[in-house]
């Protein structure tokens, strides 16, 4: 039986900004001619030599509509619109700027697809394209994403508890840890090709959890938003998703899972330790030592001119949830 | 064509260069066209605005020595100022649309943060160079002008520090900012060179 408990984080119906009714404020916008006029410019101002790409040369990527159960708790938040979701992303392997994964991902091929499952378990399995939407029931999850970088947005997801696929695997009890990596494939991330285009970090991106976190109701398999499977520049066909750690946790295009005895290396602690930490909670009491933790902008459906700094909450607001993993660590040491 | 209609095609140039950018922007931001987090695009375009200009301003004189084409250093001060302007609006920038008049904030930014603190230096001596261009300033303030103009070469390279700090991991284009604040400064060698001997003895 499924019992709603309201939880502190819930808001209030009424604050929802309806798909339809952004669609068509965008379709007024339009008409008024403003979007267009600035959509012409955006590409001329668009530091970036292939800008235009995406629109000239490529299809874009065909996202199909999944079936499942709306999330009972969280309709409230004001949602991030889908558009700024789908345009706005850090996924290095295909550019490091925010934009080029919307442009330079379009091509990506998410069929076939295989998720390995391996390592400390006694069922390792593998699953296809079709079992990541079919094996296990699809629920949205309205979750809060903060970025290390110190803006946020509100995103519905939609996919399964990492949970109800661990226990497929059956952890033994050498497996302490998760470790997750990104699929490797230079020809069509072209991120991983070129070091300018990927920022200079090392591929294949790998994070990890530790496995009570992993476990944790709250951390989500996802494989769509909006109602429609992943769009390739936000992790498709499978990502994870940790909404009380640091964005950069929430590894996408997951091909391997690997339950493992010892701390698994990540991509960005790796890259700077004292930057980035393996736990990386969202934490308003440790600041970045480049920028302040303890707010952030959130982004709506505001331009410029939206008053949007927000006070950033310890866990992201998720204290009731997973405080207790962390009971009597010292916060600031294991950032 | 003269000196004079070559320095003033020049400039209606400059003018143009410098303007149409800087309002398309803000006309793009106002219009909510500038993507899902205009802020961040804002605050890049200024400041990568700024250095490029200060870096044309400080090829000016290398440019006029090599072709020996002497009416181009009258473009020096209208390209300085607007690598001022865009530096202002940087700055403007992150303390209305990032920290969002947040005075404790920025300033606690400022302070603690090291790429910020390099950057705020920096735009305090320029602000000290455009202020001291006005001609009659510069008159009045005879040898001195020249010395304080000479910071230049510093808020160069304090500006590629600043930017090299700021970035995440991406460090091809610094690295090639400082590669070309480098090369301006190999230009002058001489001079910097009487200008480092002359501070310490």
């Amino acid at each position: 039986m499924l019992i709603n408990i309201p939880k502190k984080f819930d808001l209030n119906e009424s604050h929802v900004t309806d798909e339809p009714i952004y669609h068509e404020r965008r379709r007024l916008l339009k008409q008024m001619g403003f979007l267009g006029a600035g959509a012409l410019m955006s590409s001329a101002i668009a530091n970036n030599a292939k800008a235009g790409f995406f629109s000239d040369d490529e299809a874009p990527f065909q996202t199909r509509t999944l079936t499942y159960s709306k999330d009972p708790f969280n309709q409230t938040l004001i949602k991030t619109p889908e558009k700024k979701v789908i345009s706005h992303n850090n996924f290095y392997e295909f550019g490091s700027k925010k934009d080029q994964p919307a442009e330079l991902a379009q091509s990506f091929k998410v069929e076939p697809w295989q998720l390995k499952i391996s390592g400390e378990c006694d069922h390792p399995i593998t699953l296809d394209y079709d079992d990541l939407t079919k094996l296990f029931p699809l629920e949205e999850r309205i979750y809060r994403l903060r970025c290390v970088e110190a803006w946020s947005m509100v995103i519905p997801w939609i996919g399964f508890s990492l949970a109800s696929l661990l226990k497929k695997v059956a952890p033994n009890s050498r497996a302490n840890y998760v470790a997750f990596e990104t699929l490797y494939d230079p020809k069509q991330m072209p991120g991983q090709a070129n070091r300018r285009l990927g920022g200079g970090i090392k591929y294949p991106y790998v994070e990890g959890l530790r496995i009570d976190e992993a476990m944790n109701p709250l951390t989500l398999m996802s494989v769509g938003l909006y109602g429609k499977t992943l769009p390739p520049q936000n992790g498709a066909p499978i990502r994870l998703v940790v909404p009380w750690k640091y964005g950069f946790k929430s590894i996408k295009s997951i091909v391997g899972i690997k339950l493992v005895e010892h701390k698994p290396s990540t991509t960005w602690k790796k890259l700077a330790p004292k930057e980035y930490g393996f736990y990386a909670n969202v934490n308003p009491n440790h600041d970045h030592p480049r920028w302040s933790q303890a707010s952030e902008r959130r982004i709506t459906s505001g331009g410029l001119f939206t008053r949007n700094r927000i006070a950033t909450l310890p866990f992201n607001g998720y204290s009731e949830e997973v405080a207790d993993l962390y009971r009597g660590m010292n916060l600031s040491k294991h950032f | 064509m003269t000196s004079s209609t070559k320095v003033f095609f020049l400039k209606v140039i400059i003018h143009l260069g410098a303007l149409l950018p800087l309002a398309n922007l803000y006309f793009l931001a106002f219009g909510d066209g500038l993507g899902a987090d205009p802020v961040e695009v804002v605050i890049h375009f200024t400041g990568i605005g700024a250095l490029n200009l200060l870096l044309i301003t400080l090829s000016i004189s290398p440019l006029a020595k090599i072709f020996k084409q002497g009416y181009l250093l009258q473009t020096r001060r209208v390209l300085g100022l607007y690598a001022y302007t865009y530096a202002l609006f940087h700055v403007l920038n992150f303390l209305s649309f990032e920290v969002q008049f947040d005075g404790a904030l920025f300033i606690s930014e400022v302070i603690e943060r090291p790429y910020i603190t390099v950057g705020m230096v920096a735009f305090l001596l320029l602000t000290a160079l455009a202020i001291t261009s006005i001609s009659k300033l510069k008159r009045k303030m005879g040898k001195s002008w020249q010395r304080l103009h000479n910071f230049n070469y510093l808020i160069a390279l304090l500006v590629t520090v600043h930017f090299y700090w700021s970035v995440k991991s991406e460090l091809t284009s610094p690295l090639f900012y400082l590669a070309i604040v480098l090369l301006l400064l190999l230009f002058r060698v001489k001079k910097i060179k009487r200008l480092l001997l002359s501070l310490f003895t």
